[in-house]
C-alpha cells in the first residue's frame, strides 16, 4: 500500500482509525469548534430544529464577534446579541465581543486553543488557515456545526491531496500572499475541490508561521478543504508558548501518494495582483499600474498580522497616502494593535493619512468602514474578490500584499513596491 | 490531460458507498447559471445579517442578475457549470435559494462547503457533465435523484448524473440533516457508532 499524506495521517488520528484513505467517509472526533457573531445564531437554530439542548463540551467552543460588529446595523446588533446570548446559555467562556475579539482566523492561533494534530472545524470557510499549525481545519456551514456542537463529531470524506513543494527563498517585498496568488494563478478556482493542499520542500521550513497561515487561508480560494504544512520547530515554540495541551505532529510518507504534484520556486515569485471579480485572476502587480484606486484596505483574516503590518510600514516610510485614496487599516487582533502601538506603526498610519478601525473583517465582507460605493476601484489584502461582496454590484477590488497595498496608497495607483523601495 | 471532475469522479468511484434508496421525482423548469456562481452571487453579504428565508429569498442571485429572483418559479431546477456555490461557508445561499423556489441543482461541480450545506437542508444537488451544455434557461426538466435521471421533457432525452453517496441521498429523503439526525436518534447512540 502507498504510504499516506499529511491529511491521511491526520484524519487517520482524528477518526480513530488506523489507515484513513483517500474517498473514505470517516466519523471524525472534533478538537475545536469556531463560530462567529452572524453565524452563532443560525447555529443555535439549526440545533434547536435537531433537537439539541446542550453542546458537546463547552472548553472546545470558541467565538469572536468579528464579522458585523460594530453593529452595522439593527438586524446585525440582533444577531451579534442572540451570538451572546447562546455563548452565555452554554457556558461558553471563550467567547471574544468586540475589543476583546480579533478576526477569528488571526485570533484563534493567539488563544493557544490549536495544536498540532487537532481537528478545528468552523462556520467559517476560512478556517482552512490553521492548517498552517499542522492541523487538519476546515469550513462548513451552520447545520453541519450544529450536529457538530450536539454530538462533538463531524463526517468527512478524506479527500486527495495536492502536493506544493516549495524551495527557495521569498525575495524582499513578496510575502506568502504573493505565492498564494501565483498558486491560485497556477490552479484556478477550481483546482483543489474536495482536494487537500499539503505544502512541503526545503522552502516551507524557511516561510515565517504569518506566511504560512496568508497561503492556508487561500487554499480554500482554490475550492480546497483543508491546507496542511507540517508542525516544524516554528510551530511547536508559537504553540508551546501558549498552551500545555501536547501537540501531536505527523509527517507525510515519502511514498505518498498524490493526485498532483506541483513545484514552486517561491525566490522567483514577484508581488502579484488579482483582478476583479475572482482571486484566480491573478497577474504581476506591475501589469495594472494604470488602475487608479478609491481605497486601500490592510487587513483581514489573511493580511492581518503583525507580520502585515510591518510590511507595509516600511514601504509607507513616512509618507502620505494619495489625496484621491482612502486608506483603511484594521488590525486583525488586539494583540495585533497593541503590538502596532508599540512600535509606532499604528501612530505613523494615522500620520500618513490612513483611517485605523476596529480588529474586524470590515470592508472584505461589505461592512463598515470602508464600504465600497457605485462604481469605486479598491486594492484589498482580503482573500476574494468577489463581485458586490464589499459593496456596490459595480465595485471592483484587486487583491494584493500589504507592501503592494502600501505602495498603491502611496501613489494612488495599483504599484510593484520595488518601484518605491530604497 | 483530466479534467477536474473527471479525477473526483474517478475518486468518488473508489468508494462503494452508494445510495440505494427510494429516487425523488423532481420536475421543473430550468434556471441556466455559469461556471463559478460564488456565494456572494447567490446571496450577498449585505444581506448576511439575517438568517430567516423570508428575508435572504427576495434577493437571491441579486448579484449574478438583479432581476433574476423575480422570473423563478416554486419548482425551478437551477442548470449551472463547474465549481457551484464556490466561496464562503453561508448557509444562507442554499437558505435563499430554496426560498426562491428552487428545488433542486445540477451541476458540473460543486464547491464541498456548498454542497454539504445544500444536502443538510435537503436541497437535492447533483452532478452531471453534459446538463450544462444540453439544457436552455426555462427549458422543462425532470429529475429523478436515485438512479441519477435528468431529462429534458421536450425531447425525452435522458442525461446520467453522478450517483449519490449513501450518506447524500439519506439526507435527500429525510429533507436535511435535522430530520435524518433526529430519525437517527436513540438514547445512547452517537452518530458513527
Ligand atoms: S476577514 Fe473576510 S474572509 Fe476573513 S473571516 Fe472576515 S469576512 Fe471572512
Amino acid at each position: 500500500m502507498a504510504g499516506a499524506t499529511l491529511a491521511e495521517k491526520l484524519i487517520s488520528r482524528i477518526a480513530g482509525v488506523d489507515r484513513a484513505r483517500a474517498g473514505d467517509h470517516l466519523w471524525c472526533k472534533v478538537d475545536v469548534a469556531l463560530l462567529t457573531d452572524p453565524t452563532t445564531p443560525q447555529v443555535g437554530a439549526a440545533m434547536a430544529r435537531l433537537g439539541a439542548e446542550k453542546v458537546f463540551d463547552p472548553a472546545k467552543v470558541v467565538i469572536f464577534h468579528d464579522h458585523f460588529v460594530p453593529a452595522k446595523d439593527v438586524k446585525s446588533a440582533g444577531l451579534a446579541r442572540a451570538s451572546k446570548e447562546f455563548a452565555r446559555e452554554h457556558g461558553i467562556e471563550k467567547f471574544f465581543e468586540v475589543g476583546r475579539a480579533g478576526i477569528c482566523h488571526v485570533a484563534l492561533p493567539e488563544t493557544g486553543m490549536v495544536v498540532p494534530g487537532d481537528l478545528v472545524v468552523g462556520a467559517d470557510s476560512h478556517t482552512t488557515t490553521h492548517g498552517a499549525l499542522g492541523a487538519f481545519a476546515t469550513g462548513m456551514g451552520a447545520t453541519d456545526m450544529a450536529a457538530v456542537l450536539a454530538t462533538g463529531k463531524t463526517w468527512l470524506m478524506v479527500p486527495e491531496t495536492i502536493r506544493v513543494d516549495l524551495k527557495g527563498a521569498l525575495d524582499k517585498y513578496v510575502c506568502g500572499k504573493d505565492v498564494a496568488l501565483a498558486l491560485l494563478k497556477e490552479l484556478g478556482v477550481r483546482g483543489a475541490i474536495y482536494k487537500a493542499l499539503e505544502f512541503g520542500g526545503p522552502g516551507a521550513g524557511d516561510l515565517e508561521l504569518a506566511d504560512r497561515f496568508t497561503m492556508c487561508n487561500m487554499a480554500v480560494e482554490a475550492g480546497a478543504k483543508a491546507g496542511i504544512f507540517k508542525a516544524d520547530e516554528k510551530v511547536l515554540d508559537y504553540v508551546g508558548s501558549r498552551t500545555d495541551r501536547e501537540p501531536v505532529v505527523f509527517e507525510p510518507d515519502p511514498d505518498a501518494e498524490y493526485r498532483r504534484c506541483i513545484e514552486m520556486d517561491v525566490s522567483k515569485v514577484e508581488p502579484m495582483v488579482a483582478a476583479p471579480h475572482s482571486p484566480d485572476n491573478v497577474s504581476p502587480a506591475s501589469v495594472f499600474s494604470d488602475v487608479a484606486v478609491d481605497q486601500v484596505l490592510i487587513g483581514s483574516c489573511t493580511n492581518g498580522r503583525i507580520e502585515d503590518f510591518r510590511a507595509f510600514a516600511e514601504i509607507m516610510n513616512g509618507r502620505k497616502v494619495h489625496p484621491d485614496v482612502r486608506l483603511i487599516a484594521l488590525p486583525g487582533s488586539p494583540s495585533v494593535l497593541e503590538q502596532m502601538i508599540a512600535e509606532g506603526i499604528a501612530a505613523s498610519l494615522v500620520q500618513s493619512g490612513g483611517v485605523l478601525g476596529p480588529c474586524t473583517c470590515g470592508p472584505c465582507i461589505g461592512s463598515p468602514p470602508g464600504v465600497l460605493g457605485e462604481s469605486e476601484v479598491a486594492l484589498f489584502t482580503t482573500n476574494r474578490n468577489f463581485q458586490g461582496r464589499s459593496g456596490a454590484r459595480s465595485s471592483r477590488v484587486y487583491l494584493a500584499s500589504p507592501a503592494v497595498a502600501a505602495a498603491t496608497a502611496i501613489t494612488g495607483r495599483i504599484t510593484d513596491p520595488r518601484n518605491l523601495a530604497g | 490531460m483530466k479534467s477536474v471532475v473527471k479525477m473526483k469522479h474517478e475518486a468518488e468511484e473508489r468508494c462503494s458507498n452508494v445510495d440505494r434508496g427510494r429516487a425523488l421525482r423532481i420536475s421543473g423548469r430550468v434556471i441556466k447559471l455559469g461556471h463559478d456562481v460564488d456565494t456572494d452571487r447567490i446571496i450577498p453579504a449585505r444581506y448576511c445579517n439575517s438568517f430567516a428565508q423570508e428575508d435572504l429569498a427576495p434577493h437571491a442571485l441579486e448579484d449574478y442578475d438583479p432581476g433574476l429572483a423575480n422570473k423563478i418559479r416554486p419548482g425551478d431546477v437551477i442548470v449551472a457549470g463547474e465549481n457551484f456555490g464556490c466561496g464562503s461557508s453561508r448557509e444562507h445561499a442554499p437558505v435563499a435559494l430554496l426560498g426562491a423556489g428552487i428545488r433542486c441543482i445540477v451541476a458540473v461541480s460543486f464547491a464541498r462547503i456548498f454542497y454539504r450545506n445544500a444536502l443538510n437542508l435537503g436541497l437535492p444537488v447533483l452532478v452531471c457533465e453534459h446538463a450544462f451544455d444540453v439544457f436552455e434557461n426555462f427549458e422543462e426538466i425532470v429529475v429523478e435523484t436515485g438512479a441519477g435521471k435528468i431529462i429534458k421533457a421536450g425531447t425525452g432525452d435522458v442525461l446520467r448524473a453522478r450517483p449519490l453517496s449513501r450518506i447524500a441521498g439519506d439526507l435527500m429523503r429525510a429533507g436535511g440533516l435535522a430530520s435524518l439526525v433526529r430519525a437517527m436518534t436513540v438514547p445512547g447512540r452517537e452518530p458513527g457508532d
